[in-house]
């Protein structure tokens, strides 16, 4: 094995320790301290949404609605969707672990812009408390699709006050997309060639790939809606001579390929944390690769899967249908080698490694229900029911945040120089595995049952299912707040990190913990393969 | 109902129970796929931990075979059913000729059905077992969605564009329905009951709810009121167009374009005259868009397509179905 200078003796100082004092943060152009600012930024966020998200289920305990009101209900899933979907998911993994890993993984000093990527913060701070402002205060009831003409021309609500917040939060995506694509273009260290990047760069790069080319068309199509529902421009409203479906096509166009946003950053982390936990270079390096970049393209054209029933010709739902089979091959590519690559390993069951299998499962299913939803005559029922909103949990909750909080395991060391307390890790993934099951599983029966979703009170046949989620869901808060505690405790007590506590592979494991301001020490060269495991197994370990 | 928790919906209609085929035949094959990654995983979990003696020698670390294996096979697998799926799709998708026919309006938050023979209904839809029965759907407002869970299909139902939907429930019975898309405020208060009646109770449920003309009648009424037959009429003096026989023959436009004169194309000449001109015509009919809701355009559709039949008058008995 290679090994470079660490030199974490003579080392300069950490980046934590470089500067003091909230100035030091708040004008800091360290991509490793934004990605700090971000994990801030989006921890806010996630228990604002999570919030929201308890009061519905509690609402939810009974068939009647008994307390919110009708508006309140709808005002409170729509806080929650907006919250959750623009200001914790897409912004989680690739502004915090993105911004922190890649110049690391690559190499590099930092990223290519440095200021554009804290501006890209501001951006998402200024766009998420004013849109947080405008849902507390003002309340809109459209939820997270802003479906029109019900957005446009019927809702009673802050509708435009919340898409400026979004629109301006997805400058924050675009910035950072573009400044990770030109990071992993320009910067990688002499002898870091594509196929010698970690996987986890090959996912920023497909996720940035959508953040650039989708996140305008998102933009656009909210400034349309803002024009409607201001000017009375006609352009969905079929009263004003616009068309109904229009806006369903445009927003699909961005969201299906932001879903891939969503959950593509979490595949990246996976497969970093499956290897590093074996112990032994991944199965198939170049499969799962390329997967990802498929999965940005294929991810294009499916999102007419979203609107069978909408009134869109029959023909072109077949055509989106087997596209959606299609886009499902690259993310089962990436679930078989990850089984695979664990084939012979050398493996250690830490609390990482337990939230990457809660990825792997959870994202399974997830997968196999989207199936289901692609699978027209099955849609025809399920759609805009509890199966869906199951289907996509798994996915965006269940899979995507065991992804970020196992990259949050994972990384703690090397971000905060200490280690977290590995038997509190493991509970809280068992703890996460089990109450997200138990919440979101009824919902699949729910749904095929054919309770709809967005309903403010249902009939009583539905309360035993709803039950079981809302007690699921408790367990859930518990187990997604527990890490909070710990973590923290251990920012003071925790043990403090070696340069490579895991024996993993990586350049990010082969300087200081926390990295130093310039993240390495002396210039790097690459010499050697992603994942540099031993091909033969060490013999003492037998 | 009470207890026992109910787990699976009811079937009301044949097709509802192809589907719930579909869906155990599709989880099955999921199962083929997904099961040995689980199997494999704790296995290799189990037997590969550190510190657990085992053979680590020649650790793979690719293999195109392999590769190709798990990509093509579950691929074919659901191409299977997804053939099967698109069938059935295609079947819930085509209604067949011989439909009873319904004309379906809904608004925010409630939905309104129109009988061939007149009868009017709110939040109930009667219809007979044993029979195709196709919905034509309009919104007043937003978007909404029309679900009938038993019988496994739902569409959207548009402001400004019929869409439509037909089913054949079997068993008689009381089912519930719902509107699938979220369309404000009261959503979760915009349901509605299918009454399925077996056919000699469906045709004392006609006689009872007799509203003593048929939708078409009501139309030929309205068609006077709001002065249609002031220039479409065979006495005026403007020059319009006849109306007799124009349903679904193709019509030729001012703008050199030909159109089939559907439900659709009456309706948008009616609440958007502009929008295609005849040939031959000054374009000087006035929009009713203001002046008319969709159930009376619905009925007003209902008369014109009422002057296609080779008979000169418009049907009215209640027991007679449209064609
Ligand atoms: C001021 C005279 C006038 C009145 C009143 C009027 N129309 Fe018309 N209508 C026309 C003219 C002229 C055309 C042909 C030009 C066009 O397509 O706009 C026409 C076209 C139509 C067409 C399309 C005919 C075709 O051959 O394709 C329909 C259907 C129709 N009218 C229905 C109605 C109905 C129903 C009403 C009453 C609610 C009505 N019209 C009232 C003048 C009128
Ligand atoms: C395996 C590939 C996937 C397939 C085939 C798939 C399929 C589908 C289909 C067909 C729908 C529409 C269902 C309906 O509305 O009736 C849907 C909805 C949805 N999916 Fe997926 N999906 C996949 C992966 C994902 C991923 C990775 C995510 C998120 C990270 C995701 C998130 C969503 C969301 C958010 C919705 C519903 C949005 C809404 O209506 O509010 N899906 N999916
Ligand atoms: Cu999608
Ligand atoms: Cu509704």
């Amino acid at each position: 094995m290679n090994t470079l200078p660490t030199a974490a003796d003579a080392a300069p100082r950490s980046y934590l320790d470089a500067a003091h004092g909230l100035r030091s943060w708040l004008f800091t152009v360290d991509h490793k301290r934004i990605a700090v600012l971000y994990m801030l930024a989006v921890t806010f966020f996630f228990f604002v949404g999570g919030l929201a998200a308890s009061l519905i289920r509690i609402e939810l305990v009974t068939s009647e609605g008994d307390l919110l009101t009708a508006d309140g209900y709808n005002r409170a899933f729509t806080l929650h969707g907006v919250i959750m979907v623009w200001f914790f998911l897409i912004p989680s993994i690739p502004s915090v672990f993105g911004n922190f890993l890649v110049p690391l993984m690559i190499g590099a000093r930092d990223l290519a812009f440095p200021r554009l990527n804290l501006i890209s913060w501001y951006l998402l701070m200024g766009g998420g408390l004013f849109t947080l402002l405008a849902l507390v205060l003002g309340g809109v009831d459209t939820g997270w699709t802003f479906y029109t003409p019900l957005s446009t021309m019927f809702s009673n609500g802050h509708v435009v006050a919340v898409i400026c917040g979004v629109f301006v939060a997805g400058f924050s995506s675009i910035l950072t997309g573009i400044n990770l694509i030109v990071s992993i273009h320009t910067l990688r260290a002499p002898g870091m060639t594509w196929f010698r990047l970690p996987l986890f760069v090959w996912s920023m790069y497909a996720t940035s790939i959508i953040l650039v080319l989708a996140t305008p068309v998102l933009a656009i199509t909210l400034v349309l809606v803002a024009a409607e529902h201001l000017f009375g421009i006609g352009v969905f409203d079929p009263r004003l001579g616009g068309d109904p479906l229009l806006f369903q096509h445009l927003f699909w166009f961005y969201s299906h390929p932001a879903v891939y946003i969503m959950i593509l950053p979490a595949m990246g982390v996976v497969s970093e944390l499956i290897t590093a936990s074996a112990h032994k270079r991944i199965f198939g390096y170049r499969f799962v690769a390329f997967s990802s970049i498929a999965i940005a393209i294929i991810g294009f054209m499916v999102w007419g899967h979203h609107m069978f029933v909408a009134g869109q010709s029959m023909y072109a739902s077949m055509v989106f249908s087997l596209l959606s089979f299609l886009v499902s091959i690259p993310s089962a590519i990436k679930a078989y080698n990850w089984t695979a690559t664990l084939y012979k390993s050398d493996l250690t069951v830490h609390a990482p490694f337990l939230f990457a299998l809660t990825f792997v499962g959870l994202f399974i299913v997830g997968g196999v229900t989207g199936l289901f939803l692609a699978l027209l005559a099955a849609d025809l029922h399920a759609h805009d029911t509890y199966f869906v909103v199951a289907h996509f949990h798994y996915i965006m909750v269940g899979a995507a945040v065991a992804g970020y909080f196992g990259a949050l395991h994972f990384w703690w060391p090397k971000i905060t120089g200490r280690m977290y307390p590995e038997l509190w890790g493991r509970i809280a993934a068992v703890m996460i595995f089990c109450g997200f099951n138990l919440t979101f599983f009824p919902q699949f029966l729910l749904g095929y049952l054919g309770m709809p979703r967005r309903y403010h009170s249902y009939p009583a046949d539905f309360q035993f299912l709803h039950v079981m989620s809302s007690a699921g869901a408790s367990i859930l808060a518990v187990a997604y707040a527990l890490p909070l505690f710990y973590l923290a405790w251990s920012l003071r007590y925790g043990q403090r990190a070696a340069v490579n506590p895991w024996g993993a592979a990586g350049l990010e494991w082969r300087t200081a913990s926390p990295p130093p301001v310039h993240n390495f020490n002396s210039p790097v060269v690459v010499d050697f393969e992603a994942y540099d495991y031993a091909p033969e197994a060490a013999r003492d370990r037998l | 109902m009470s207890g026992f928790v109910r787990l699976w919906p009811e079937q009301a209609s044949h097709y509802a129970a192809q589907v719930d085929w579909l869906v155990i035949g599709f989880t099955g094959m999921m199962a083929m796929f997904v099961v040995p990654v689980f199997v494999f995983m704790w296995v290799f979990i189990f037997r590969y931990r550190r510190g657990h003696a085992a053979e680590r020698d020649h650790r793979p670390s690719g293999s195109l075979k392999v590769e190709l294996t798990w990509m093509v096979l579950p691929f074919i697998g659901a191409l299977v059913l997804f053939v099967y799926s698109a069938r059935l799709f295609f079947e819930a998708r085509v209604p067949p000729a011989d439909a009873l026919e319904i004309q379906v309006t809904a608004k925010q938050w409630m939905w309104k059905f129109q009988h061939t023979g007149g009868q009017r209904e709110i939040n109930t839809l009667h219809v007979p077992a044993e029979r195709p029965v196709k919905l034509t759907m309009i919104s007043e407002d937003v978007i909404h969605s029309l679900f009938f869970p038993s019988l496994r299909v739902k569409q959207d139902v548009l402001p400004g564009r019929y869409t439509e939907m037909w089913f054949q429930a079997e068993r008689p019975g009381t089912y519930d329905v719902y509107c699938a898309e979220y369309c404000g405020t009261d959503h979760a208060a915009m349901t509605a009951r299918l009454e399925v009646l077996s056919p000699s109770d469906y045709q004392r449920w006609l006689e009872g709810a007799d509203e003593g003309r048929s939708l078409a009648a009501q139309g030929e009424a309205l068609f006077r009121q709001f002065g249609c037959s002031g220039c479409h009429g065979a006495a005026s003096v403007t020059r319009a167009p006849p109306l007799e026989g124009l349903y679904g023959r193709s019509v030729a436009l001012a703008d050199g374009s030909r159109v089939v004169a559907d439900d659709a194309y009456l309706r948008d000449s009616i609440l958007l005259p502009q929008k295609q001109v005849v040939a031959g015509y000054a374009p000087v009919m006035p929009t009713y868009a203001n002046v008319m809701d969709e159930e009376a355009v619905a009925r007003l559709v209902a008369y014109l397509r009422s002057l296609a039949d080779p008979r000169p008058e418009p049907a009215t008995g209640p027991s007679e179905d449209n064609r």
